[in-house]
């Protein structure tokens, strides 16, 4: 007799996962292997969120690596980073279909959307990236970059938001040493606001989808 | 090492701290993509630890700098991308010349010249060999690995002190801005080579025996240091003769010490029918290939990894080209070191090239494509 093999587990153990929003289904690729891509343009601080993930994984005992491409400019233009987590070790360093796709920016989206693994879940900053959004992928909108401003003022920090959103729905690593890394890799004096644009993020997932929010919905304070 | 806390370090950090740990203490260079982090680094720590940094007015100046600083009993370093490296050419051929040690990183980008800077590429392979005029030795690292770079880095330093020879670290872009999990021992935990500090009483400067340690100037020896041809006290001479012992002696220093310069690293089947050889960031797709191909499904596959690229392994490669039929040979240019795969192979395999060129990594599935081929 076979047993069908499920690798549904991961998801199950990790403690602090939040309740589901309502009405809300995900399969999320499970496996031991993540490969996270962050996109969107320069000067968002993809890279910055990328290493900050890549160093809480590192302190989470997991192998990883992190990749980035960006163009010359300082501000603006295309720009990607890529974090992939295994237990076993990583050989090729760079995410050729990502499992977890993050895209601030409407070009980002329209160039890797198509690259997601299947089932991979895909979360989109709705700042920038306008829906319909396409049915066959599991794509979830957050207005990550509009949050950032109206609740902390800043919009510098939409990816510590994101970040955070990202975590929340996959569990990669632990909150604490995500919070711990933030505190260790944010530029000085700005790691309070960081770490609560990270709090804003886990309050959106625990909130639910925008489309779900309705007109009486709360926005998260 | 069990005291050690793995952390996150970028392939350009672990070049850095790499030289830190083998003390190097001098540091001259002119910022360029993607070779950035590491004067960063060295701006933030050399200072700190008593030594010097200088961003000097361009490469050709870093480079003289470098040397200036070596002769003044410091361990230098610099480090460039492509364009760079191209300046560097005169002052590295003097360096070796007038047998001063020191260590030139190339994070490579994609050229010719400005080309991409945030791409990557190995096209500078041959440069690396040739770049410089005339009938140089050159010992070449090529890591693939935050890790390897650490180590590789520590072990240039040392070697440069030991051969008084110019070693240039070939690091690939992706290498350099690459971020992985690294076990840094602690300082002063790691071997450092050093030559005795006591000169023999009939020390010459140029000595044909042997090794011969580098004295310092300030130290109280007098010498002639050119880059002419010159006799065993530095001074300039055309003699046939001496001439032809002096090249003689650059290149017998690096035969004499194959086996500490030459690092390979072979994993897959006993007797594979495919033997990939590879060096740089292409190591990484290569490995995965072999994963699959080899660990997965059993196919008599081997991965040879250069660390070492010039003086090129050719016993090692031929050793693989006895066993195997094919030599498949990646690389992110269009066809460097495979001429030099064929000449070691000597006919006794088929050497395929696989190339690309785009500013993009070579996939593990472009690999296995190949490996279909003669494989099932």
């Amino acid at each position: 007799m076979q047993y069908p093999v499920k690798l549904a587990v991961a998801v199950t153990l990790c403690p602090e996962r939040p309740k589901m929003a309502v009405g809300e289904k995900r399969e999320i690729l499970l496996g031991s292997r993540q490969e996270v891509l962050l996109t969107g343009s320069g000067g968002q601080g993809l890279i910055l969120a990328a290493i900050i993930l890549a160093e809480a994984a590192v302190n989470d005992n997991k192998n990883v690596v992190q990749t980035q491409s960006y163009g010359p400019e300082a501000r603006g233009g295309a720009s990607m980073a890529g974090v992939i987590i295994d237990v076993d070790t990583i050989e090729y360093p760079k995410v050729a279909s990502p499992t977890v796709l993050l895209c601030m920016s409407d070009a980002a989206f329209r160039k890797y959307l198509p690259r997601v693994a299947p089932g991979g879940l895909v979360i989109v900053d709705s700042t920038f990236v306008h829906g319909p959004y396409p049915k066959d992928f599991n794509i979830y909108a957050y207005p990550i970059t509009r949050m950032a401003r109206e609740k902390l003022g800043r919009e510098v920090v939409a990816n510590m938001v994101a970040l955070a959103l990202i975590n929340a729905a996959c569990c990669l690593v632990s909150r604490d040493i995500l919070k711990e890394s933030i505190l260790q890799r944010s530029p000085r004096g700005s790691g309070e606001i960081n770490l609560q644009a990270f709090e804003l993020g886990y309050r959106l997932y625990e909130q639910g989808l925008e489309s779900d929010w309705g007109l009486s919905a709360q926005i998260p304070q | 090492m069990p005291d050690v806390k793995p952390v996150l370090m970028q392939g350009n950090e672990a070049c850095a701290e790499g030289a830190i740990t083998a003390g190097v203490r001098f540091y001259a260079g002119y910022p360029i993509t993607p070779s950035t982090e590491i004067a960063e680094y060295m701006a933030e720590k050399l200072p700190r630890l008593g030594g010097v940094f200088i961003q000097m007015e361009d490469e050709i100046a870093s480079m003289a700098a470098v040397i200036g600083a070596s002769i003044g009993g410091k361990r230098a370093l610099t480090a460039t991308s492509g364009p760079g490296f191209s300046l560097k050419q005169e002052n590295l051929g003097y360096a070796i010349m007038a047998e001063i040690p020191c260590v030139v990183v190339n994070v490579q980008r994609m050229g010719p010249s400005t080309g991409v800077p945030t791409a990557p590429s190995q096209g500078d392979v041959m440069q690396a060999r040739w770049g410089t005029h005339g009938d140089h030795p050159i010992i070449v690292f090529s890591p693939a690995s935050v890790y390897e770079t650490f180590y590789l880095t520590i072990a240039a330093v040392n070697l440069s002190q030991k051969l008084r020879q110019p070693v240039v670290l070939l690091l690939d872009e992706v290498v350099g801005h690459m971020r992985e999990k690294v076990l840094i021992p602690e300082m002063g935990k790691l071997m450092v080579e050093k030559i005795s500090d006591q000169v023999p009483p009939d020390w010459k400067p140029y000595d044909d025996k042997g090794l011969t340690p580098l004295v310092p100037f300030g130290s109280g020896h007098f010498y002639h240091v050119t880059g002419l041809y010159h006799d065993e006290f530095g001074f300039p001479t055309g003699e046939p003769a001496v001439v032809s012992r002096v090249l003689d002696r650059l290149h017998n220093k690096l035969e004499q010490y194959r086996h500490e310069i030459t690092f390979t690293n072979y994993i897959g089947h006993k007797e594979p029918r495919v033997g990939i050889v590879t060096y740089g960031c292409t190591v990484r797709s290569a490995r995965a290939a072999v994963k699959k191909a080899y660990w997965q499904n059993r196919w008599p596959v081997g991965l040879l990894s250069l660390q070492t690229i010039w003086p090129f392994p050719d016993k090692e490669v031929e050793a693989l080209a006895r066993q195997a039929d094919i030599i498949l040979v990646p690389e992110m240019n269009r066809g460097q070191l495979v001429g030099e795969v064929e000449r070691s192979v000597r006919g006794q395999a088929e050497v395929v090239p696989l190339n690309r060129y785009d500013g993009e990594m070579i996939t593990p599935d472009q690999i296995m494509e190949q490996l279909r081929r003669w494989l099932p």
